[in-house]
């Protein structure tokens, strides 16, 4: 797929066309970090070109500056080979850049066609819209990209994938020659990546420049012409994806070897730790979307729950975690009824939780790195004494975990929204793995980070293991689950459907259990 | 629960941490608040003009401004020649009037517990418009304790009384807190409605059942001497109010910022999915908050009921409550810019008379430059957004030069 656009593309000496956006020089300064330091950066007309690197090495920094939210330091950009100062987001656009957010900015009470032409609407008279002049435009934009859309529908009732498309229109809507797309498959389902990365080739051949910004090797691998990669504000080099291997790009990204394989030995399970007896839980709406789940973890394993998202894991987790009431069964932990308990009182007998939405649960975004560090633990010695809290000993363990757990950040002082996602992530596991742990429950412990830090706390969960903890895993991931499990349980609408030995699954099989809730074969132990 | 906070909210859709400005440091929130002081005092400067060249026989005079504010630092701070000034102060040549600086801080004081009620709510995550309500159950259960002390001495007395001034507001707190934590009522809609509450129902008592038979106009007994808080300074008539005042303030400032108890009251505030998380009980925080917070307008009912009026007046003509809502958002929801900003009110409070008198423009103007001023606070939210993009346009004029 790559190789018809590349005969195009002035790589082959025929065509030789000033790119369609060129940065170079590009330095950007934050308090205490380099954000862009000296980034140059070319897209040719027509291409798509990945911008690969970790979450923190400056890829959003430089679209905000493409963009005009933000302003270099210095450096130059360059549209169509003119020098151009961009004021804000209402030039770029003018200057035929558009943006796709990672999180949409789209109104769901408005139609399809209302926030297309939001900001740039057709009047009527001077009074009144012109409320369905742009629904035949829409109409053609869309089927020039393969796709038919209805200009009338309200957006909050479409799809996470159709949305994105909306976003996509709107920018061409407005005349975008250049389009910036930040992390967009990390909303989508895998049929959804594969029909946008088809939008995406039609309008890279009709003549549109396209920036594509990710962390997913594979997918850039397969979608981008061309591929830079930067890595802490600096370029480090330029990839073609016909011959780079994922391996390659990881190794570049992250600036040293990485291993994409998670190294495990065998696991030496022990005693039973954590047991679920027909246990059902409802969710908000009091619908039960848990229905008499029971499984068993041991010490020294790793439990990996696999299912498509929103079979009940959600519900699931935070039953376990004493935040959601369990509606009937008995949950026990060293053979202790844990069932309803608190999540203090879970804490207190060294139960871990690695949430799933990390800044919904997992962190408190205002408050500096180090009050978070001790989310869990502030009420106790030496962090708070006699109801006062001890700010020096926050600081001291902030400076021993950062180090440790290699959190990229300023200082501990820094409000924690300014840490990368991958950085967060890494904060959390650094608070819940330093105290003593009995039990790990991880609800998709590695979602959309970046693949150092997948790494790194991919060992930490097996170095645990090792140590005797029992771990629950769940995650949407199957790959991850395969990587990491010694046992695995498939959940299908609330049940577990079938348990499978880690060592030998296979990925289809799995696969279509978690599709079909079918369980039959001479590789399943048992089903429930 | 807190996490039915917006849906039960309907249309009020408030996130008082929003209002918090937590951008910056305290440099910055200093520099912030005086640019917003300033732009109300311009735009007041400019109705004032107005307000002289309106009146009958008046032409633009644009040094008004200076002599009307300049004559409510007289009536607030200063001294005043030709006046009757009290105190040893400008007896001896000094600028500060001991009985204005009285009357200010005297204005200050419930402005200071009523911001500080309005602000300790705002850490956590709730937004309490019933200070009102509660520093009208403060005054006349303060009053009422305190007319019934027959022979108990100073201070005794008084600090009974308060800790009643004290009760009565924590219990106008506690009923939105348990009502929210238990039912998800929403505390902008309950405390609103306790507001009236307690205005008529207290107005009954004072018309009605406490009513001192003996007093001209229907008002509640006046307290013993021994409930009553003194004014220390000679030809000040400053009383013990600001003292206490300023000490809650401190206190609250140590709890919020200091404590473990303050620690879990900020991350329900900032964030009650993670404090739930972090083994946090969101909904007794969300009692205890407010009901410490009606505590605090409750404290500031007592002083000025054990202060100034010494009895309850069935009508009570006070705005101290909703007007501790505004100090809250100038002083940034931090106990010490709440006592800054209660002090500032405070003499814009008590020099507006002295306005009046020697310039003929209405006392209205000064709440005009009160409302003026937090529409700058307000609008510095607006501003920061901005800034990026009018840097970047600095930026891109420097390219293109």
């Amino acid at each position: 797929m790559t190789d018809q656009r590349t005969e195009g593309a002035p790589v082959t000496g025929e065509v030789v066309r000033a790119p369609a956006l060129e940065m170079r020089g590009i330095t950007k300064h934050f308090p205490g970090v380099r954000a862009n330091d000296g980034i140059d950066l070319e897209v040719r007309p027509g291409e798509i070109h990945a911008l690969l690197g970790e979450n923190g090495a400056g890829k959003s920094t430089l679209m905000n500056i493409l963009y005009g939210l933000l302003a270099p330091d210095s450096g130059e950009v360059l549209l169509d080979g003119q020098v151009v100062g961009i004021s804000g987001p209402s030039d770029a656009i003018a200057r035929g850049i558009g943006m796709v957010h990672q999180h949409f900015m789209l109104v769901p009470v408005f139609t399809v066609a209302e926030n297309i032409v939001l900001g740039n609407e057709t009047m009527a008279n001077p009074i009144f819209l012109d409320a369905h002049k742009a629904d035949d435009r829409i109409r053609e934009l869309a089927r020039q990209l393969g796709f038919e859309i209805d200009p009338s529908a309200i957006v909050g009732d479409l799809s996470v994938g159709i949305q994105q498309r909306i976003e996509i229109l709107k920018a061409l809507y407005r005349g975008a020659k250049v389009l910036i797309l930040d992390e967009p498959t990390a909303v989508l389902t895998p049929q959804e990546t594969v029909e946008i990365f088809e939008v995406l080739k039609r309008l890279a051949a009709e003549g549109t420049s396209i920036v594509f910004i990710s962390h997913k090797l594979y997918e850039v691998l397969e979608i981008a012409d061309r591929i830079t990669v930067i890595r802490r504000g600096k370029v480090v080099g330029q990839a073609d994806p016909t011959t780079a291997t994922e391996e390659d790009l990881a190794e570049m990204m992250v600036g040293r070897e990485v291993s994409l394989v998670v190294d495990k030995g065998v696991a030496t399970p022990g005693d039973v730790v954590l047991r679920a007896e027909n246990v059902s839980v409802a969710d908000d709406r009091g619908s039960v979307v848990v229905d008499s789940i029971a499984f068993e973890v041991r010490a020294g394993e790793i439990l990996g729950i696999a299912g498509v998202a929103g079979n009940g894991q959600a519900e699931l987790v935070e039953a376990l975690t004493g935040l959601r009431r369990v509606a009937s069964g008995r949950i026990t932990l060293d053979d202790e009824d844990i069932t309803n308990h608190s999540p203090r009182s879970l804490t207190e007998r060294n139960v871990a939780y690695i949430p799933g939405d990390r800044q919904r649960f997992g962190l408190v975004l205002p408050y500096p790195v180090e009050d978070n560090l001790v989310l869990t633990d502030y009420h106790k010695a030496p962090y708070s004494r006699n109801g006062v809290i001890d700010e020096r000993a926050i600081s001291r363990r902030a400076a021993q975990l950062i180090p440790e757990f290699d959190i990229r950040t300023p200082s501990g002082a820094v409000p924690t929204s300014t840490l990368s996602g991958g950085n967060q992530q890494k904060l959390i596991v650094a608070r819940e793995f330093s105290r003593p742990l009995r039990l790990l429950i991880a609800d998709q412990p590695t979602r959309g980070i970046d693949v150092g830090s997948i790494e790194f706390i991919h060992k930490q969960i097996v170095a645990k293991r090792d140590a005797g903890t029992a771990v629950l895993l769940v995650s949407a991931e199957l790959d991850e689950v395969l990587e990491l499990s010694d046992r695995i349980a498939v959940i299908y609408r609330g049940r577990i459907v079938a348990t499978v030995d880690g060592a030998t699954a296979e990925k289809e099989r799995i696969g279509l259990i978690m599709a079909t809730g079918e369980a039959t074969g001479p590789r399943v132990e048992g089903a429930a | 629960m807190t996490t039915e906070r917006g849906a039960t909210g309907g249309g009020m859709s408030v996130d008082p941490t929003t209002l918090l400005g937590t951008g910056g440091g305290l440099g910055r929130q200093v520099l912030v608040t005086s640019i917003a002081v300033l732009g109300g005092l311009l735009v007041g400067a400019l109705l004032i003009i107005l307000s002289g060249a309106l009146q009958p026989g008046g032409t633009l005079d644009f040094g008004l401004p200076l002599v009307a504010y300049r004559a409510l630092l007289d009536g607030a701070l200063l001294c005043e020649e030709g006046f009757q000034d009290v105190g040893i102060l400008c007896e001896e040549g000094g600028v500060l009037d001991l009985r204005a600086l009285g009357n200010t801080l005297n204005a200050s004081t419930p402005l200071i517990m009523t911001g500080l009620a309005v602000a300790f709510g705002f850490r956590a995550g709730l937004f309490n418009i019933g200070a009102q309500g509660q520093f009208l159950l403060g005054a006349f259960a303060s009053t009422l304790i305190g007319a019934n002390l027959v022979g108990v001495p100073f201070p005794a007395a008084a600090a009974i009384a308060i800790l009643a001034g004290a009760l009565g507001g924590a219990l106008w707190g506690f009923i939105p807190g348990a009502l929210k934590a238990w039912r998800g009522a929403h505390e902008v809609v309950t405390t609103i409605m306790l507001n009236f509450v307690a205005a008529l129902s207290l107005r009954y008592l004072a018309n009605g059942p406490f009513r001192d038979p003996g007093a001209t106009f229907s008002r509640t007994p006046d307290i013993q001497p021994g409930a009553v808080l003194p004014t220390p300074i000679d030809g000040s008539p400053m009383h013990w109010g600001i003292v206490v005042a300023i000490l809650v303030a401190v206190a609250v400032w140590f709890l919020l910022f200091k404590t473990t108890l303050g620690f879990e009251i900020r991350t329900v505030g900032a964030n009650p999915h993670a404090a739930r998380y972090a083994g946090i009980r969101p909904r007794l925080i969300t009692i205890l908050t407010m009901t410490l917070a009606g505590s605090m307008a409750g404290i500031g009912g007592a002083a000025e009921g054990l202060g100034i009026t010494k009895n309850y007046p069935a009508e009570y003509g006070t705005s101290y409550g909703f007007d501790g809502i505004a100090v809250a958002l100038l002083g940034r929801a931090h106990p010490i810019g709440v006592v800054g900003a209660a002090l500032l009110f405070g003499v814009m409070r008590a020099g507006a008379g002295s306005m009046q008198r020697q310039t003929d423009i209405p006392i209205d103007i000064i709440t005009i430059v009160q409302g003026m001023i937090l529409l700058f606070v307000a609008a510095e939210v607006v501003i920061r957004r901005l800034l990026p993009a009018a840097r970047a346009r600095r930026v891109s004029a420097a390219a293109a030069a």
